[in-house]
């Protein structure tokens, strides 16, 4: 491959040179420190989305069968050769979407948390060390490099939420989130260990390239015992229940920036993960394990969204709200068809947006009004028009309105859970019909959509509508043009994803159909309760002789 | 023998040489020159570490000395080779930096302590090269009544001195069980010479002498096939006598409990030294001694699942009891436990890829731990306490300092992109490689215990507010070089790791070629 211009490189690495450079910063200089993180960010979202564009245009040469033939802007190098290490870069429709979904939301971050004055120095520098860590697992091509971006991204969640975050909780929320993102991703880590040693016996050379993992077949059992540590591990980012449990606290402690990246990119971070490392790498334990957990992600899609009716406080009425969402994503993937890949994808898109939007618009309200509790805000759209505004089309994309990006990605996952089946062997090994009760779960988990509809219409009533008190609302900071630009932003993005799909569609359908193909080729395992007593004895046989 | 010594025997000791040179220049030094500026003498020993450094590796990368081939000189009693340049360095680098981050503490300014660092170095550095159960033993002795001293060097001081008696204590009885051991194993063998010592134990013909002394036919011989079941036992009691020596050495469980004493008690500068350089040097030894398959196969040894006991033992109560510690020293005796239990790891596989790895685990925790302790030294000094309350606004009182520590921690709770991380993969992939998955599976739960307070710390430093935050914490130019050093090498380990990792994998050859 001739030698190109290093996109995505510039997109990982230079957000950490502006980190190294803000901290470098003199004291006398330190109010600088904004716009290097804004140049920063920018720089990244104008490359993110070139690479966007320049895949979108080459869409028709990338359509196959395998993974590696559908990545681009691939970047190689040597990294620590003798393991099988390398720094391997590459952008297929999904990641490049991605990319540039956290380029927006870096650039949304950034410019919201304008006028923070408690050290900003270090404020910018580690969240452009959290960008970078996003960024770099989308764009990784080698597990080990995705491993390392991952561990990366968590840490400054640790320190921005406990420095700038909310007070009564971020110690509490800060220690919890860290531990239980970085124990699920090293329990990936063993499994994905375990396999590493396991490629020789598949005729693969030692490498962590996962170019080349993407195209082995590893034995049945062995998939079937390493399947889910290797996707749970990173399926708690993604909000699995009922390990979602860190989610809503950690957004409610954070300051808004990192909840909008947090909310917006993180969760996804882990949703992509489980499903690049996960799903690709191992189809046959997929096809095996999944019809249980769609079962959890039906649990996460209706339990996320009734405890989210049940909150006062705006910020853990996104937060649950998002594991419901969240809960849909993994739904979709759980279909195991082409609709529900698609469905997910776009709903990580969207969802993206879209929390980063509420995030934004409660911390614009929080800082000025000093409470997020919904029993003493009312009123507030007197003075925060814009925000309400936005406020409420994000609702209408939460609700999955038609013309709006919800609805864009929650129809395709319904369609898939509805279609989805086809690869459902336990239900095949039990004497049930998938298409029986599949169409059942699609029915279930679109309640959700109601409940969803019943809390943010309550809070938008409450909130934006209710009395306006204004002796109690007085003094407030308006809303800067800063403010609204990034707002706008976000409801654009929404609305074009909306009324034309086809600007995102292609994209992610042609970075999921190398898995879904994948998936759809692992059939051969028909034989579930055979290969399940293969697998438990095999199981125990290896825990009797380690 | 004397007909026989080339010039690469004395090329192989050069390091040595010129430590003892480094020594006599520093006790000298005070009584001669009498400087005024009393910093100078810490300064000059780093200096003499640092161009020993440069000519050991001067030698291996222009002349090849140690070789790819592992050379057996001075009567066989020092192997020269990769692991022992591996280890030389580590200890030259430990006492550069702890040179450079005690230059400012004022009752550490005298020759004796510099020298007994140097003397202690030495030992270390012959420690590792020791192939011979004669020459660890006395290269052992040699560093642990340097380190016993200086335990104890605030004679004013009533934990010092406790620290340094406890040390000696402790350590004298478990050198004494050691001893024991040893002589166990010379009455089974007739042999001290490591390489002697494993050919016998597999019923072979010693490689060292080519003919196997007559004795040891009489009591091993069983079919040519190895040793008889009443000798087995015996050998048993040897090496468990043997790891209570080392355990000691490198603050395993449960041969730690001198650890938080005697690092609470010590002058922190070094407390830092003894807690990376002398832990490394122990783990030389363990390298020579068990991993080299000295005492026999692991696979088929019950003191192999002693060491697999050992070492998570080692990590499980470490991590456990330091977070319940407030005095950031003992809280770090106690993670140098855990570290200890984890570097462990990459032992207990008894393979070429776990020794590399904890090697590389050794050296990453060199620069790790010396540039806490030295961040901790700088603090203490106008604090005039180790508390963790003392580290409260840290980073608005001095955020470079802050920084470091961060970076220091980070490494040693093993997260990107400091040198931590890598060393805890290295550990991990070597575990799952030998089939140990549930053992890295338990290091790895561990590791986030002991995450918790290490993410304490960064909370004290960031967080909480101090009365003292507008009073920066003056850092000399040479605590500046030491700890700039360390963080380089955390970061640099960090994201290219491959040629050390290479190197150490290399090294390791020497033992698991065959």
């Amino acid at each position: 491959m001739e030698a190109q211009f290093p996109f995505l490189s510039i997109i990982t690495l230079s957000p950490i040179l502006a980190a190294v450079v803000i901290l470098l910063l003199p004291q006398e200089r330190r109010e600088n420190a904004r716009m290097l993180a804004l140049a920063a960010m920018i720089l990244g979202f104008v490359l993110s989305l070139w690479v966007y564009i320049g895949y979108y245009q080459s869409l028709s040469g990338v359509q196959g069968v395998l993974w590696s033939d559908t990545l681009l802007f691939v970047e190689e190098a040597k990294w620590i050769p003798s393991l099988g290490i390398g720094y391997i870069m590459g952008v297929d429709g999904l990641s490049a979407t991605l990319v540039l979904l956290t380029a927006i939301v870096g650039v949304g971050g950034t410019l919201i948390s304008w006028s923070i004055d408690d050290r900003p120095r270090e404020f910018f520098a580690f969240f452009m060390l959290l960008v970078a860590g996003v960024h770099g697992v989308f764009v990784a091509v080698d597990g080990f490099l995705l491993f390392f971006f991952y561990e990366l991204a968590v840490l400054p969640m640790y320190v921005m939420i406990v420095i700038w975050g909310w007070k009564e909780r971020r110690e509490y929320a800060a220690m919890k989130l860290t531990l239980y993102l970085l124990i699920g991703s090293f329990i990936s880590f063993i499994a994905f260990l375990v396999l590493y040693f396991q490629l020789p016996e598949q005729g693969l050379p030692l490498t962590f390239d996962l170019r080349v993992w993407a195209e082995a077949n590893f034995p049945f059992d062995v998939q079937v015992i390493w399947f889910m540590p290797l996707f749970l591990g990173f399926a708690i980012l993604a909000g699995l229940f009922p390990f979602h449990n860190w989610s809503p606290d950690g957004h409610v402690a954070a300051p808004t920036a990192v909840s909008m990246i947090h909310a917006g990119v993180l969760m996804k971070l882990g949703a992509y993960a489980s499903m690049r490392v996960g799903i690709q790498i191992l189809p046959e334990g997929t096809v095996f394990w999944m019809p249980f957990v769609i079962l959890l992600t039906l649990i996460n899609v209706i339990y996320g969204s009734f405890i989210a009716m049940r909150q006062t406080d705006m910020k853990y009425l996104i937060g649950y709200s998002s594991v419901s969402h969240m809960g849909l994503v993994s739904m979709g993937f759980a279909a195991m068809n082409l609709e529900g890949f698609v469905g997910a994808s776009i709903q990580m898109v969207s969802h993206g947006v879209m929390t980063a939007l509420f995030f934004s618009v409660v911390g614009m309200v929080y800082d000025r009004a000093h409470t997020r509790s919904m029993d003493e805000l009312s009123g507030m759209g007197k003075v925060f028009q814009w925000p309400m505004v936005a406020f409420i089309l994000g609702g209408l994309v939460s609700m999955g309105m038609p013309g709006l990006s919800g609805f864009i990605a929650e129809f395709p996952i319904f369609l898939g859970v509805w279609r989805g089946g086809d690869l459902d062997l336990a239900g095949a090994a039990f004497n049930l019909n998938p298409a029986n009760y599949y169409p059942w779960i699609a029915i279930i988990s679109s309640i959700a959509i109601v409940i969803t509809a019943a809390y943010v219409l309550r809070a938008v009533g409450i909130v934006f509508f209710g009395d306006y008190d204004p002796h109690k609302w007085h003094d407030m900071r308006p809303i800067l043009a800063i403010d609204k630009a990034t707002l706008v932003g976000f409801c654009v993005i929404l609305v074009i994803i909306g009324v034309f799909p086809s600007v995102i569609a292609p994209m992610v359908e042609a970075g999921v159909a190398p898995v879904v193909n994948r998936l759809e080729t692992a059939q051969q395992a028909a034989n579930f309760m055979g290969a399940a007593q293969t697998a438990a004895a095999h199981l125990f046989a290896w825990l009797g002789g380690a | 023998m004397s007909s026989n010594i080339t010039l690469s025997w004395w090329l192989a000791i050069v390091p040595e040489i010129s430590l003892t040179v480094l020594l006599f220049i520093v006790l000298l030094y005070h009584r001669f020159v009498k400087p005024e500026d009393k910093r100078q003498i810490g300064i000059l020993t780093a200096w003499g570490a640092f161009v020993t450094l440069l000519i050991t590796l001067g030698l291996w990368l222009f002349f090849s000395e140690p070789g790819v081939e592992p050379m057996l000189i001075w009567g066989g009693m020092i192997r020269h080779d990769l692991v022992t340049l591996v280890f030389r360095v580590m200890f030259l680098v430990a006492l550069m930096i702890t040179s450079l981050v005690s230059v400012e503490v004022e009752r550490l300014q005298s020759s004796e302590y510099y020298g007994l660092l140097v003397a202690a170095t030495i030992g270390f550095s012959l420690m590792a090269a020791g192939a011979d159960l004669i020459m660890i033993y006395l290269a052992l002795e040699t560093a642990s009544i340097s380190s016993y001293i200086l335990a104890g060097f605030y004679t004013q001081n009533a934990r010092s001195s406790e620290a340094g008696m406890k040390y000696f204590v402790y350590g004298a009885f478990a050198t004494g069980i050691m001893l024991y051991g040893m002589s166990l194993i010379y009455g089974l063998t007739t042999q001290t010479n490591l390489a002697a010592i494993a050919s016998v134990l597999a019923g072979q013909t010693s490689a060292l002498t080519g003919t196997a002394a007559p004795l040891v036919t009489a009591v091993t011989l069983d079919g040519g096939a190895g040793l008889s079941t009443a000798s087995n036992a015996a050998l048993l009691l040897a090496a468990a006598m043997i790891v209570v020596g080392f355990g000691y050495k490198i603050s395993a469980v449960p041969f730690h409990f001198w650890t938080p004493d005697v690092y609470d008690g010590s002058p922190t500068a070094f407390t830092g030294f003894l807690s990376t350089a002398s832990k490394a040097a122990g783990f030389a030894i363990f390298i020579r001694v068990f991993s080299a398959g000295v005492l026999g196969d692991p696979s088929s040894s019950i003191w192999w699942g002693m060491l697999v006991a050992i070492c998570i033992v080692s990590m499980a109560l470490g991590n456990f009891v330091a977070i319940f510690q407030t005095n950031i020293k003992r809280l770090l005796a106690y993670s140098s436990i855990a570290q200890a239990g984890y570097a462990m790891i990459g032992l207990v596989t008894f393979s070429q890829s776990g020794s590399g790895a904890t090697m590389f685990y050794l050296l990453m925790y060199i620069f790790t731990n010396i540039a806490a302790f030295g961040v901790i030294i700088l603090v203490s000094n106008v604090t005039g306490s180790e508390e963790l309350e003392d580290f409260s606004g840290l980073s608005r009182r001095s955020p470079y300092l802050a920084l470091a520590m961060m970076l220091a921690i980070l490494s040693l709770g093993g997260i990107p992109p400091t040198a931590g991380f890598l060393g805890k993969f290295f550990l991990f992939k070597a575990a799952v490689d030998a089939g140990l998955w549930w053992l890295a599976l338990t290091g790895i739960i561990l590791a986030f215990v002991a995450l918790y307070y290490y993410l304490s710390i960064i909370k004290y430093m960031y967080l909480y507010r101090s009365d003292d935050e507008d009073k920066a914490i003056p850092v000399s130019r040479a605590a500046q070089v030491g700890l700039g050093f360390s963080v380089f090498f955390i970061i640099l380990l960090g994201i290219y790791a491959g040629p050390a990792i290479d190197w150490t994998n290399q090294a390791a050859a020497a033992f698991f070629a065959g």
